[in-house]
């Protein structure tokens, strides 16, 4: 990228960001969330795991701004310092569905043949199951752990990345500067890793967008019912969990505090998504 | 005359093409029983057993034979129905998923048609008029639905309508224990409840079904409403529409004969992606109201480790969801009038 095309971008990302005022909004929540993630444990007003029977199922005050739950234990800290481990799942699972899925789908795209069926036939197994329950079976099978939670998490994210990178592959093996690249003696895996797969980026970015927010419902959906993450933790999911029982008899702040983290969470991925979609393909906007 | 065959071949064709579908379905699972860390033996035997016995399981569950005889062992169990013994319940693994499926498809089936119902209209209106306030809430609802965690839009509608207002029964399965549930003809409570011509339980059994399945519907809403409205936005655009529109038909003949006609098509084919997540946020749904389907019998037996009870409701549930993907695509087949008609 020169100088002039990185002005270029700039100016149309501002453009984007003030033409759709939910994408600023969708960065600025994206911001607080990195904030709470990295400096969390930090910022918080009480230790999220200490118990104190004598303040417990408190309603939100203004010593405690979520109130407590069953143990006395604040709800805002613990919110708030979930978020680290909530994200970091996702991002695992995300950052090596993506590795190695668009390894696959650009193997597949550019050489065609064998690669293409047998990488076909493997996502074609991975989509024929609920994905949901494909990673459920996957936890149970390999064991309770949060590393298997994020395993799973990719398993079942990695036929969306190598579907996208085998098609923008594909269509550009034939490409004009593809084409060059060979004539100027480049080997394929060289144009593939160099020529081709930078191109294939932009669309991988929004799909990782927006998948992110799908990995994040889909963890906390794990912990929910009782996979991976254990109980002191402090995890979205299983805070929701925690506090379902309190919601019939009117206790609802245990769950939903935690609830709305984990939506906006989602939420804001989802938008970034869009945004990003806005700004790398105008054309594809529905 | 040439159609018929032509389209009957083509679901031959269709239903040839799920085999290996169903093949890899099996040796994933297969490869899931198999996956265990450590020796499946000892942790089938449990925490307390002795050397002998864990042998003794381990000759019995036939692991000590070479992987592909032991592979074409379990697909010979699997054709006799065979999935093992629920450790929790003691009872044959499909013995109880067939009891609890009635459920699940009555919670499943319910929502869906909910979700039918809302987002296909809300697509129409949204593309039939851009910009205007419909379709702003059709983006919102679409970006909302996919972001709202099931489990937690669940506690949210059991808060509001259960504790709150008092509308709605308490979140504890199917029936109120004050009712008996009705003879079993189809396993869906209310329908068996009508065709015993008892309207007090259909009532309630109704009453139980409509909060978990606009929880599972408001999930599934919106990858609905946005293919509608994708794709009737860009069969509006069509040629044929502008020609039937200045050969003056109505507005609404258009819009219902011509243009939903063709957008359903690729509706229906997003209906798979519908099911794959509906499947999978059912299980979410059951443990949030104690539905007893087969969700939460999994849910239940992940608990407990019971490790033959969770692999028997991943396979299951994989076949449910190649068997829903089928009825897709032989529908598409029969309802698109373009197929056949070329040869």
């Amino acid at each position: 990228m020169s100088l002039s095309s990185v002005k270029n971008f700039a100016r149309h990302a501002r453009y984007v960001m003030t033409e759709n005022p939910v994408t600023a909004l969708a960065a600025l929540l994206f911001l607080l969330i990195v904030i709470a993630a990295v400096a969390g444990p930090a910022l918080v007003p009480y230790d999220p795991m200490a118990t104190d029977g004598g303040r417990a199922l408190q309603p939100p005050s203004w010593d405690h701004w979520f109130g407590t739950d069953h143990l006395g234990r604040d709800v805002f800290s613990r919110v708030v310092v979930a978020t680290r481990l909530d994200l970091m799942i996702s991002l695992a699972a995300v950052a090596i569905a993506f590795v190695i899925g668009s390894a696959m789908g650009a193997v597949a795209g550019y050489f065609g043949g064998w690669a293409d069926r047998i990488t076909g036939r493997l996502l074609d197994t991975i989509m024929a199951f609920p994905l949901f329950v494909l990673a459920m079976g996957v936890v149970a099978a390999a064991g309770n752990t949060i590393e298997n939670i994020v395993y799973a998490t990719a398993i079942i994210n990695l036929p969306f990345y190598a579907r996208m990178a085998r098609a923008e592959v594909n269509i550009r093996r034939h490409a004009g500067f593809v084409q060059a690249a060979r004539l100027s003696g480049n080997g394929d895996w060289r144009i593939l890793a160099q020529h081709i797969f930078p191109n294939t980026l932009p669309p991988m970015m929004v799909q990782i967008s927006l998948n992110m927010g799908w990995a994040i419902l889909n963890a906390a959906g794990l912990s929910f019912i009782g996979l991976g993450v254990r109980p002191p933790t402090p995890e979205w999911g299983i805070m929701v969990a925690e506090g379902a029982n309190f919601i019939v008899s009117g206790e609802w702040w245990l769950a939903f505090f935690p609830g709305v983290a984990l939506m906006l969470a989602v939420f804001t991925f989802n938008l970034l998504g869009d945004g990003l979609r806005d700004l790398v393909d105008p054309q594809r906007r529905t | 005359m040439v159609r018929v065959p032509k389209r009957l071949r083509l679901v031959g064709y269709r239903l040839l093409q799920a085999i290996p579908v169903l093949i890899g379905i099996v040796v994933v699972s297969f490869l899931l029983t198999r996956a265990l860390p450590g020796d499946p033996a000892v942790y089938f035997a449990g925490p307390a057993a002795s050397e002998e016995s864990i042998e003794q399981i381990r000759v019995s569950m036939g692991l000590d034979r070479s992987l592909p005889v032991q592979f074409f062992a379990y697909v010979g169990d699997l054709l006799r129905g065979e999935l093992g013994q629920s450790i929790s319940t003691g009872q044959p693994v499909l013995t109880e998923l067939t009891t609890r499926l009635p459920a699940s498809l009555e919670l499943t089936g319910f929502a869906l048609l909910f979700s039918i119902a809302v987002a296909m209209p809300l697509g129409i209106l949204a593309a039939t008029r851009p910009n205007s306030w419909i379709d702003h809430l059709c983006r919102f609802v679409v970006t909302a639905g996919v972001s709202l965690p099931t489990f937690f839009t669940g506690l949210a509608l059991v808060y509001l309508f259960y504790f709150l207002l008092g509308w709605s029964p308490a979140p504890m399965g199917r029936l109120d224990i004050l009712y008996l549930s009705p003879p079993h003809v189809t396993g869906f409570y209310v329908i068996d409840a009508l065709i015993d011509g008892d309207f007090e339980t259909a009532r309630a059994a109704l009453a139980q079904l409509i909060l978990p399945a606009v929880t599972l519907g408001l999930f599934t809403l919106a990858p609905i409403a946005r293919m509608t409205r994708a794709a009737m936005l860009q069969v509006l655009e069509g040629d044929f529409i502008r020609t039937a529109r200045a050969a003056g038909l109505s507005g609404h003949k258009v819009l219902y004969t011509y243009a939903l006609r063709n957008a359903i098509l690729p509706v229906i084919t997003t209906l798979g992606m519908v099911f794959s997540f509906a499947l999978g946020a059912n299980v979410l749904v059951e443990k949030v109201f104690a539905w007893p389907g087969i969700g939460s019998y999994a849910v239940e037996a992940l608990v407990v480790s019971d490790y033959a009870a969770v692999q028997g409701f991943v396979l299951s549930m994989a076949l449910l969801f190649v068997i829903l993907n089928l009825l897709i695509d032989v529908t598409y087949t029969l309802v698109d009038p373009r197929l056949g008609m070329e040869d």
